[in-house]
């Protein structure tokens, strides 16, 4: 509806993204915050001294990133805060929904629930190493061509399991739905949805993910 | 989450003897439960001794026809291994009932074993919890008690033991196999494993403190029907409301296990004496009643 469109934009609207604007806002409440902050660290024991660190090498997409962590960051927290690779979302960060899927050593794991100084010298693989916008990897398109996506938050974990689903079939890995533990599991969408259940998708875009895999699992047979 | 120390151990007896030397120092191996207790702050460790490079991820056979998983075998690579899907179907069945894909590629078999209940008066840090700080109390009692235990529960807690896994190592006969800091190695059978609540909630197995799982071994396959049937709220990815676990021979002889009913995976002789004569004849002597 055209119409309803504003024929105007406010010509002197700053050039502002919601990461900028969150990140910005964030800072100042936290700079806001900090005496009190600091005045409760000082007075607990636990935190007195240095915040415990460690040297954590990881390899990411196929490039090297030599880290030096609080021991407390995340998989997860590492590649968004420290790497900027924003791709992967953090959902729950219980380990629940899903979002933060990645793939490490080519097996799918929750990036929430796991420590980044556990993965010295792993590989990782985020949905930013799968394809790129000019080269989308087959279930990237597969996803946009089967709209198997709303609001997209949780699309890059789907992903990322979705890419792992149809190699753990290829192995033969079973499922709680598997008929017959002895054979090769089928790619059925029984068994797709079974396998993807580890992925949460709040706008319900299941039966269209389902399709996508499809796709992508018939055309590799 | 609290701050801690980080060590990687190379060897079992490394891992044991670090976690003696380090006041509040925990083992850490796939951490899936470990550190959402940790965000929570239900569980605190000062240290983390990481024994995910120890060397325990191998099934190998065992001489007299068992089987025995090293503690850090995934709970994937278990379900998965032909050895186990041939001749003990019902882990399979229990382990691949559990979790979701991720979880279960991270998910050690020794951690499964020593995951914490998933009652949620033990989650939520404003209630009492006998189990998470013993002496203050059950909010279970009289509260939602719906996914939690009927039977040998105690007047000081409801909950339940949430592993799959566990009920099928039950009914088929496991033994775990531990080190300690000064190198004793010991067997205990899984029917002694886990505790029941009594007035010590708190402990929810007959583990020592700073004692390491090394292996878990199975005796030689029995063969029969394996069976794991799960109860829950949804289809997939959620804990039992109940669980049962089977293994049914030509003659209707066998074993029963459940699950998600206790403080440990229950499986009674009286229940596997009364097998032949039918399922409900076995559910008899299980014990149940209802909570208030």
């Amino acid at each position: 509806m055209p119409d309803t469109m504003p024929k105007n934009p406010v010509p002197s609207a700053p050039a502002i993204d919601r990461r900028t604007f969150i990140a910005t806002s964030s800072g100042a409440v936290a700079a806001t915050m900090l005496p009190g902050v600091s005045k409760a660290a000082g007075q607990s024991p636990s935190t007195s001294g240095a915040i415990p660190s460690a040297k954590t090498t990881l390899n990411v997409n196929g490039k090297q990133h030599h880290f030096d962590l609080d021991t407390r960051v995340t998989l997860l927290d590492a590649l968004r805060e420290h790497l900027h690779l924003t791709g992967t979302k953090k959902g729950c960060d219980h380990g629940q929904c899903g979002a933060c899927t990645v793939l490490v050593g080519g097996r799918r794991i929750n990036s929430c629930l796991s420590l980044a100084v556990m993965h010295d010298g792993d590989h990782v693989t985020t949905i930013e190493g799968l394809g790129t916008p000019d080269k989308l990897h087959a279930m990237q398109a597969a996803f946009v061509k089967h709209d198997g996506y709303q609001c997209g938050y949780c699309t890059p974990g789907q992903i990322c399991s979705a890419v792992a689903t149809l190699d753990e079939i290829k192995r033969g890995v079973p499922s709680h739905v598997t008929g017959d533990l002895n054979a090769a599991p089928l790619l059925s969408a029984e068994e797709l949805r079974e396998r993807m259940s580890g992925n949460i998708c709040r706008c319900g875009a299941y039966s269209n993910i389902i399709d996508a895999i499809t796709d992508v699992a018939g055309s590799r047979a | 989450m609290k701050t801690f120390t980080y060590e990687r151990a190379r060897t079992p007896a490394e891992a044991a003897a670090a976690i003696a030397r380090t006041p509040g120092a925990r083992f850490i191996a796939g951490g899936t439960n470990l550190l959402d207790l940790m965000k929570l702050e239900i569980d605190t460790p000062a240290h983390l001794v990481d024994v995910n490079h120890i060397g325990l991820d191998q099934i190998a056979a065992t001489p007299n026809g068992g089987l025995r998983i090293g503690a850090l075998v995934r709970n994937t690579e278990l379900a998965a291994d032909a050895t186990v899907r041939r001749g003990y179907g019902v882990l399979s069945r229990a382990l691949l009932a559990g979790a979701s894909a991720q979880l279960r590629n991270k998910a050690t078999t020794a951690g499964n074993l020593l995951q914490r209940t998933r009652c949620p008066y033990f989650y939520d840090t404003n209630q009492a919890c006998n189990k998470r700080q013993p002496g203050s109390g059950c909010a279970a009692i009289g509260g939602f008690t719906r996914g939690l235990a009927i039977i040998g529960h105690s007047d000081a807690c409801l909950a339940t033991h949430p592993s799959d896994m566990a009920v099928a190592m039950r009914a088929l006969d496991a033994v775990v196999e531990t080190v300690r800091a000064h190198g004793a190695t010991r067997r205990i059978a899984i029917a002694d494993f886990y505790r029941l609540p009594g007035n010590s909630p708190e402990r929810d197995t007959n583990l020592a403190p700073g004692e390491l799982i090394t292996s878990v071994v199975l005796p030689p396959p029995v063969g029969g029907q394996h069976f794991y049937r799960k109860v829950r709220d949804r289809a997939s990815y959620a804990f039992a409301l109940v669980s049962v676990a089977a293994i049914v021979q030509q003659d209707g002889s066998g074993c029963v296990a459940l699950g998600g009913v206790a403080h440990q995976p229950w499986r009674r002789q009286e229940a596997d004496s009364a097998l032949p004569q039918g399922a409900r004849a076995a559910m008899a002597p299980a014990g149940g009643r209802q909570t208030d």
